[in-house]
């Protein structure tokens, strides 16, 4: 009885310890300044040069916080209050990049849970592969939710930026661990 | 209870996009017009979104502005002076070509009016400041520095001197989203140039514009001008919009042409833009003194075309000439009659031949003078002449 209580103990204590010693918070200036950046500088980056508004930042950013926090719940607020607040600066109707973030900040958190997403090739993979997922899902969104006939995706297109958010997000990624607080 | 809290974390992924489909559904059964409450509310939730946004968005704008208007000055002051002359004869050729267009325009307007047609001019213009753009490749809209305080409206039209850029979406006190004409969701009446054939431009996914309403047709060519229609309310007709760059059959869209447009503004580096505020029926009191302008201008080159030239057959001497200008008595002793070239051989048809009608009786016959008097010695042969130089 005891050795089970032990075993089960230290299988809990295993797997709490691996979740929440990884587990990271940020400060409350931090979770609200990076995010309104990253949009602020969605907005202002196409100014200087149209190509840069390839780059998704808020996705980048959206992604860095899922996979830190690795709390399905606080990614899929992340992502649902970026992609609205995009949504709003981007003129169109409100709820499509929200709902699309929201699912991406909800499956990066889930998946952060499970795997170690520190290595920069990890967070490169899931760069390219939630990038790749919201395009598609905003391609649902556009075309089979609000109905938009005319709409049409060009998947190099979305490729390529993919490819650059992958690129973008690795140097931004380092940049942002600084803010990390270990709890 | 279980389920709940097993299942906490994907319920709350559904209630949450739930929430947000319905936020959707609303604004699609209610667009933003400013009358459903969703679309209100809407609405002014992006206007505050954007008058938050808007201050970062002047101070980059002032800053980038700044920083490049300080070089490019620097550069540019140096040629300032001849570039200005240079600016100033061309505008004044500028307005010499547009009084001769508007007389154009006048006498379209006449035909137009007669057909029971109202032509609207442009009749005022607000000048704005591009300080934005949107936050998502998906959309092509950008933020003015002007808004409601500045009189901009929505569906008000933005032009660039180049050509149409788009048309106002929602304005704010300060700041106004303008969706150009690129974007998936704009729409734009336009006539072809030379062909008169109206279609509806459209933006497209990949940020380019297109009509797509037009069936194949032989007179369609690449390179063909088009303008605005004028007949969506929002554009004044008239306007560039660009040059037509591939025509080829819409997949989508069969039996329709898609005919890609190269616009004529600048689409990805608007600066600077013209918000359309105000229309009327009457040109510009300028355009108008142009116009006057033009008109007796032409008129007297009408004049002098059919009139006979006074100089004529003399050397354009400009020396000549500017003595002759200087004193009116001088003018008046140089200038001479034109006549007649003297004959070698004179018969009944030379000058002077006829006898003057005083000496003629009615149904006598006219014997042609035995000696016809030459025409630079005689004085009735110059008496018709004189008569018409003196009036």
């Amino acid at each position: 009885m005891r050795e089970t209580l032990t075993l089960e103990s230290m299988v809990t204590r295993s797997y709490m310890s691996r979740r929440e010693a990884e587990q990271q918070s940020f400060h409350l200036l931090a979770t609200v300044l990076i995010p309104a950046v990253a949009i602020l500088l969605q907005v202002l980056l196409p100014r200087i040069s149209p190509r840069l508004a390839i780059v998704d930042l808020p996705l980048i950013v959206t992604l860095f916080f899922a996979v830190s926090r690795r709390s399905p719940i606080a990614g899929t607020i992340t992502g649902a209050a970026i992609g609205l607040l995009q949504d709003l600066l981007s003129g169109m109707p409100v709820g499509v990049n929200g709902m699309a973030k929201s699912v991406v900040g909800y499956a990066a958190a889930s998946l952060g849970s499970r795997i170690d997403v520190e290595n920069s090739a990890t967070r490169a993979v899931l760069t390219f592969g939630f990038s790749l997922m919201q395009s598609v899902l905003l391609y649902l969104i556009l075309r089979h939710l609000l109905e938009i006939h005319g709409f049409h995706v060009l998947w190099l297109h979305e490729l390529v930026r993919a490819v650059v958010n992958l690129l973008v997000g690795i140097p931004v990624y380092l940049l942002l661990d600084r803010w990390k607080r270990q709890e | 209870m279980e389920f709940v809290t097993r299942f906490k974390n994907a319920l709350f992924l559904v209630t949450v996009l739930l929430a947000q489909a319905i936020a959707l559904a609303m604004q699609v059964r209610g667009p933003a017009t400013g009358t459903e409450p969703t679309g209100e509310r809407v609405r002014l939730i992006r206007l505050w979104s954007i008058a938050a946004v808007s201050p970062f968005e002047r101070a980059a704008h002032a800053i980038s502005s700044g920083v490049r208007y300080t070089w490019f000055n620097y550069i540019d002051l140096r040629h300032a002076r001849q570039e200005n002359d240079a600016l100033k004869r061309q505008i004044a050729q500028m307005r010499l070509d547009e009084a001769a267009i508007a007389e154009d325009a006048l006498q379209d307007r006449r035909l137009q009016a007669m057909l029971q047609f109202r032509q609207r001019y442009v009749g005022s213009t607000v000048a704005a400041q591009v300080i934005g753009a949107s936050a998502s490749d998906q959309s092509h809209i950008l933020t003015l520095d002007k808004g409601s305080n500045d009189g901009l409206k929505p569906d008000m039209a933005v032009i660039s001197p180049d050509g149409i850029i788009g048309k106002i979406r929602e304005v704010g006190p300060t700041t106004s989203l303008v969706v150009e004409i690129n974007d998936q969701t704009s729409g734009a009446g336009v006539i072809l140039e030379s062909t008169r054939i109206r279609g509806i431009l459209r933006g497209t996914v990949a940020g380019r514009v297109q009509i797509g309403n037009l069936t194949a047709d032989s007179r369609i060519k690449p390179g063909e001008h088009v303008l605005t229609s004028g007949g969506d309310q929002v554009y004044p007709r008239g306007l560039p919009v660009g040059v037509i760059e591939k025509i080829e059959p819409d997949p989508d869209h069969q039996p329709y042409m898609a005919i890609s447009v190269k616009p004529a503004a600048d689409l990805n580096r608007v600066e600077e833009v013209l918000v359309i505020t105000g229309m009327q029926s009457e040109l510009s009191d300028q355009a108008q003194q142009d116009l006057l302008a033009a008109q007796a201008k032409r008129a007297s080159d009408m004049s002098a075309e059919k009139l006979p030239g006074i100089h004529d057959g003399q050397p354009q001497d400009g020396a000549a000439a500017a003595g002759s200008a200087g004193s009116p008595a001088a003018t008046q002793e140089s200038v001479k009659v034109p006549r007649p070239i003297p004959v070698i051989h004179p018969d009944r048809y030379s000058p002077g031949a006829t006898p003057p009608a005083s000496n003629l009786t009615p149904g006598g016959a006219s014997l042609p003078q035995q000696n016809p008097v030459p025409a630079d010695s005689g004085k009735s042969s110059s008496a018709a002449p004189a008569q018409q130089e003196t009036q």
